[in-house]
């Protein structure tokens, strides 16, 4: 379990004062200028050798990512874009950081540009966000007001400026290449790769994309030093990392953990347990809706980081841990993703323009067993003509979930519907 | 050169390309829906993908630029599997109304259905389906059979630069269309009927006519404004029924205007099928031989200085040839092409042409557009000026009537103030002009058409000298013509006192016979008491002033010369023939020749194109621009105040056929027409 002494956010739950001199008080803003002044190489190498991966989902390493921006820009500004438009089901830990923590937010991205040399940061933070958007502007302001940002910030001799942008809501526009075009003001749909945003990003800028979550943590590891971060959790899979537990646990809560820390030991010591204990534990989904769901069995020993997860055919994504007890209809709960994909598919690839909505049907079908079971194979296939075809991950996370199902439920699924086919209300095969 | 291997075929290729390019220049065909080579890369389709080596997912081929030592595999099953995959969801929501469809046949989903499609469908829920939507009179929209590939949201923003085409809605509620429904704007809209690789944009006036199997394709050249674009005309027995672009990489690449390609239904309206003689004032219908002997009677022992000519907008080089040729014969010189009075100067040949060519325009780095709408004079050369203002680098501005060309084009002034201020190196555009390396200026002939005409091509003539726009090896004076026919006449030479004189004449008295050679432009009124020969294909104005009527053909059906404003001569090929009674106009002008007994010497085609090479020798080239002698032309003199006005009010109707036209005439009424106050009973 994580000593207290490592965490990185003492204020998670905004009990103590969330503005600037309650900031400081737990360590933000100390020393900014110095670490600053170790120079951009420093910074990078830093957050290279913290083995900090990307919070958003993917995993990406931080400081690789960082040092793919071209040093020579041709004049071109370079911008930071933090990702803020948490919206993963299951997902609710940049939101706490952005009511709470929003200093951290506003520090970690001036060392983020200044560890890419961006002149400006903007924050696309998602629609619904209202109150975090504002909580978030707070702080901008105090720091500009305290001279910790804009010209000249933190006497560091850097000019900075941070920019909080409100979405609409579009799921979609958390894609990284979603969000520049609709930073833009364009309709978001994801932009083809290559050309990556470092190269060509926002305003066909070099721009680096970031989490909240992971440029929230930055200035705890610079300060405190790439060695602690690391020593944290396992190889590849260092530090900690907010985890959101959610569905049927006694104790519902975003919580900041190691990583690799048992799924078991998660869900008892910080959520209060699965609600009727361990042994009524259907299956867990792990890292938001978009990863495939693990059915107890494979839960017992499961470990919570990026590796961990994938040996049980699963993945960390934004560690959004949704529990399913056994009173869960677990068919229903997957077609109810598959609607919510279908409903956010941002309607520019084939694949999942068509597929999602293909799938969705299926699913609300096999629902109540109206379906056959050649289709249950026939869906498996259509969802791999759409995974790993798309032009961005929507795809994927539309296929994976109902992979997890008929990997791991197929019994329950035949059952319902040789169960209609018997009550004489069935399809024919 | 990146190296690649496709499908064990290693290739060397341009760094730059795409992969879909390279596999195209070894052979290998790569399915594709929403690639255009003309318009942006979406890849949104992904009929494309291919396998790349060391790359965890497959790519899409049109995307993803070449590498070195990329390897590629195109054939192997699972590429065929994902390509059956991707075929598959496009297919389950697209109708499966291909017997009614018009792009049957020639539809790219169908095609390759073909090679990808499942023999069945495994889609057992119902199919989306579209709210039918109205693009305007010329698209016919079923957005029911969208396939999403953007092709026509792209080209709108692209190359038209009228961006009204965008997509609304997420998901399988995507829609590709207005936003808000209207009619389509953009001069260049049909072209997305071409794109469209499905049924969804097809053509309105042409909707279940024909099937493409059945149609005769006849490649030729169109009439409608000055640029000559490649057209093919499709005809099913005598009619036209539709008009498509051909590819012609130095003039319309592969875009035709909407004139061009929809005015072709003016072609089976008002029609002259037969001659006709006025008799009591009244105009009859008439045999061939009654309609020259009505000439005869007039015309033979007269005085040849009282007979004129007049040539109008789209006759062609043979016809005005014999007609050139019938009037010296009758011994006057008064023959003139200019029927709008425009004072364009025939003494040399590069101050009649678009010199810089329309390719050229490319290569341009500055433009001064002087008393011309090349948006609506010439769509398809605005289509190129925008292009090259896409490149970058490329000031462009206007002296004239401030008009939208869908490009950043400054309007410096109105008129002739401007003009001289540009002349005497004092206003600030005259920098940019200088400071460029090939600037250019494009010369409309609403700046040529007035009093002063002469003065302001003299003041264009010495802008162009001053800033650099001749030298070796580049010409950008530009003259750009509205008529199809009017190069080919000032080639030949039909240059009289102006069409001012000879009406001024008619009036007087001092003209006593005129003959019109589809000239309809004209102020009819001052024809006076004259007697009026009309030859011609559609009963327009100059028919209906006319005394004897003689049955011509129209541009689909007769073999013709034509050249266009850059001095590129082109041939258009009879794809049907003459309706009715009509003739080839050459073979009239020669058959009344033989009665009046002074026969022509040339009874073929190849004769009178023999006779035009000895008048001159730029007509020995077929398709081939060539560039024109730069002399001292224009005549300096004062100018009049005022400013320049396009000749072109209407983009819509401009000529006999587009007049005609039925559809034209619904565009007209959609993009111009006012709210008009409905009664109740309309309909």
């Amino acid at each position: 379990m994580l000593k207290d002494s490592d965490r990185i956010f003492q204020n998670l739950y905004g009990l103590k004062d969330t503005s600037l001199a309650g900031a400081k008080a737990i360590g933000d803003w100390k020393d900014t200028k110095k670490l600053i002044a170790k120079g951009r190489e420093w910074l990078v190498d830093e957050v290279k050798a913290s083995g900090l991966r990307g919070r958003g989902g993917a995993g990406f390493g931080t400081g690789m990512k960082w040092s793919f921006m071209p040093k020579e820009t041709g004049g071109r500004p370079v911008f930071l874009t933090i990702n803020a438009d948490e919206g993963e089901p299951g997902t609710c830990k940049d939101r706490e950081i952005m009511r709470n923590e929003p200093h951290k937010l506003v520090e970690g991205a001036l060392l983020a540009a200044a560890a890419v040399g961006a002149c400006a940061a903007y924050v696309y933070v998602r629609g619904e966000f209202l109150r975090e958007a504002e909580a978030l502007q707070r702080a901008i302001d105090e720091a500009y007001d305290a001279g910790l940002i804009g010209k000249n910030s933190c006497g560091a001799g850097i000019d900075f400026d941070m920019y909080v942008h409100l979405g609409a809501g579009a799921y979609i526009c958390g894609e990284e290449s979603a969000l520049i075009e609709s930073l833009e003001g364009k309709k978001g749909q994801p932009r083809l790769k290559p050309p990556f945003p470092a190269n060509v990003g926002l305003y066909g800028c070099p721009t680096t994309v970031n989490n909240v979550e992971s440029i929230a943590v930055v200035p705890a590891i610079l300060r405190r030093g790439a060695k602690w971060f690391a020593s944290i959790g396992r190889e590849n899979n260092t530090g900690t990392k907010l985890f959101c537990i959610s569905g049927h646990v006694n104790n519902p809560c975003t919580v900041e953990e190691a990583m690799g820390v048992g799924m078991r030991e998660l869900i008892e010591t910080h959520a209060g347990g699965v609600r009727g204990g361990w042994d009524n534990l259907l299956a867990v989904i792990p890292g938001g809706s978009s990863v495939p769901m693990m059915p107890k069995a494979l839960c017992e020993n499961a470990i919570m980081d990026f590796d961990g997860l994938r040996e049980h055919g699963s993945g960390l994504g934004t560690a959004a841990v949704m529990v399913m007890d056994k009173s869960t209809d677990v068919v229903k709960a997957i077609a109810r993703l598959s609607r919510f994909y279908a409903h956010e598919s941002c309607g520019q690839c084939t694949p999942c323009r068509e597929g999602t909505g293909w799938m969705s049907r299926m699913m609300q079908r096999m629902v109540t067993g109206d379906m056959t079971i050649d289709e249950i194979d026939m869906l498996q296939e259509v969802t791999k003509q759409i995974e790993g075809q798309t032009i961005c991950a929507l795809g994927d996370a539309a296929a994976w979930p109902i992979q997890g199902l008929i990997r791991h439920f197929r019994p329950e699924i035949e059952r319902r519907i040789n169960d209609r086919q018997s009550s004489g209300t069935g399809r024919a095969a | 050169m990146p190296k690649l291997t496709i499908d064990g075929i290693e290739v060397d290729v341009e760094a730059g390309l795409t992969v879909l390019q390279a596999c195209e220049s070894i052979g290998i065909e790569i399915p594709r829906f929403c690639y255009h080579e003309r318009l942006t890369i979406a890849g949104n389709c992904r009929m494309c993908l291919v396998e790349m080596e060391r790359a965890p997912k497959p790519v899409a081929s049109c995307a993803m630029p070449v590498g070195e030592g990329m390897v590629i595999t195109t054939n192997s099953p699972a590429v065929k599997k994902m390509r059956q995959g991707v075929m598959e969801l496009l297919l389950i929501n697209h109708p499966l109304d291909c017997p009614i469809c018009d792009q049957g046949g020639e539809c790219d989903l169908q095609d390759q259905a073909v090679g990808y499609g499942l023999d069945r469908s495994r889609f057992m829920e119902d199919k989306r389906s579209v709210k039918d939507k109205t693009f305007g009179p010329l698209i016919r929209a079923m957005m029911t059979r969208c396939i999403h590939c953007t092709r026509c949201i792209r080209f709108s923003t692209e190359i038209a630069g009228v961006p009204e085409m965008g997509a609304t809605g997420r998901g399988e509620h995507m829609e590709v269309g207005t936003y808000i429904e209207k009619a389509l704007t953009s001069e260049l809209s049909g072209n997305m009927i071409d794109l469209c690789p499905v049924g969804a944009l097809t053509s309105n006036p042409y909707a279940f006519n024909a099937r493409p199997w059945e149609l005769k394709k006849t490649e030729s050249i169109d009439v409608m404004d000055a640029v000559g674009a490649a057209i093919r005309v499709d005809t099913k027995g005598p009619e036209v029924m539709r008009v498509l672009p051909r590819l012609n990489e130095d003039v319309n690449e592969e875009w035709i205007s909407d004139k061009t390609r929809f005015a072709c239904d003016g072609l089976k309206r008002q029609r002259l099928d037969t001659p006709y003689v006025r008799r009591d004032g009244k105009l009859e219908a008439a045999s061939w031989d009654e309609a020259f002997a009505a000439i005869s009677a007039k015309v033979k022992d007269m005085d040849g200085s009282k007979f004129a000519a007049i040539v109008g907008d789209m006759a062609c080089a043979e016809s005005m040839t014999a007609l050139k040729d019938l009037t010296e014969a009758l011994g006057s010189r008064n023959i003139e092409c200019r029927q709008d009075g425009a004072k364009l100067d025939a003494s040399c040949r590069g101050a009649y042409l678009f010199n810089s060519t329309i390719a050229g325009i490319e290569e341009a780095d500055a433009c001064l557009i002087i008393g011309s709408n090349p948006r609506v004079e010439a769509p398809i050369i605005n289509a190129r000026l925008r292009k090259r203002y896409l490149m970058g680098g490329f000031p462009a501005a206007m002296i004239g009537e401030n008009v939208d060309l869908t490009f950043s084009c400054e309007n410096l002034g109105a008129g002739t103030d401007t003009l001289k201020e540009i002349a005497a190196g004092k206003h600030a555009f005259s920098k940019i002009l200088k400071k460029a390396e090939r600037p250019m200026l494009i010369l409309g002939q609403g700046a040529l058409m007035r009093s002063d005409g002469a003065a302001v091509l003299a003041m264009a003539r010495q802008i162009a000298e001053d800033n650099g726009m001749i030298s070796d090896d580049w010409n950008g004076f530009n003259v750009l013509h509205t008529a199809a026919a009017r190069v080919g006449g000032l080639d030949l030479g039909l240059v009289s006192g102006g069409v001012d004189s000879i009406l001024d004449g008619c009036s007087s008295g001092a003209i006593d016979t005129v003959y019109l050679l589809g000239a309809d432009e004209i102020d009819t009124d001052k024809l006076g008491n004259a007697f009026v020969i009309y030859q011609g294909h559609h009963g327009d104005v100059g028919a209906h002033r006319a005394d004897v009527i003689l049955p011509g053909a129209a541009y689909t059906e007769k073999n013709a010369t034509y050249v266009n404003t850059e001095g590129r001569v082109q041939r258009a090929r009879l794809a049907v023939f003459p309706i009715g009674e009509a003739r080839e106009d050459w073979t009239i002008i020669r058959a009344l020749s033989g009665v009046l007994g002074l026969t022509l010497p040339y009874d073929n085609l190849d004769q009178v194109r023999q006779r035009m090479l000895d008048i001159n020798p730029v007509f020995g080239g077929d398709d081939q621009q060539t560039g024109g002698a730069w002399g001292d032309f224009g005549k300096a003199g004062s100018l009049d105040g005022g400013g320049f006005a396009s000749p072109i009010i209407n983009f819509h109707m401009t000529d006999p056929i587009s007049r005609a036209s039925e559809t034209m005439a619904q565009c007209v009424e959609a993009l111009l027409g006012e709210d008009k106050g409905k009664t109740g009973t309309d309909g």
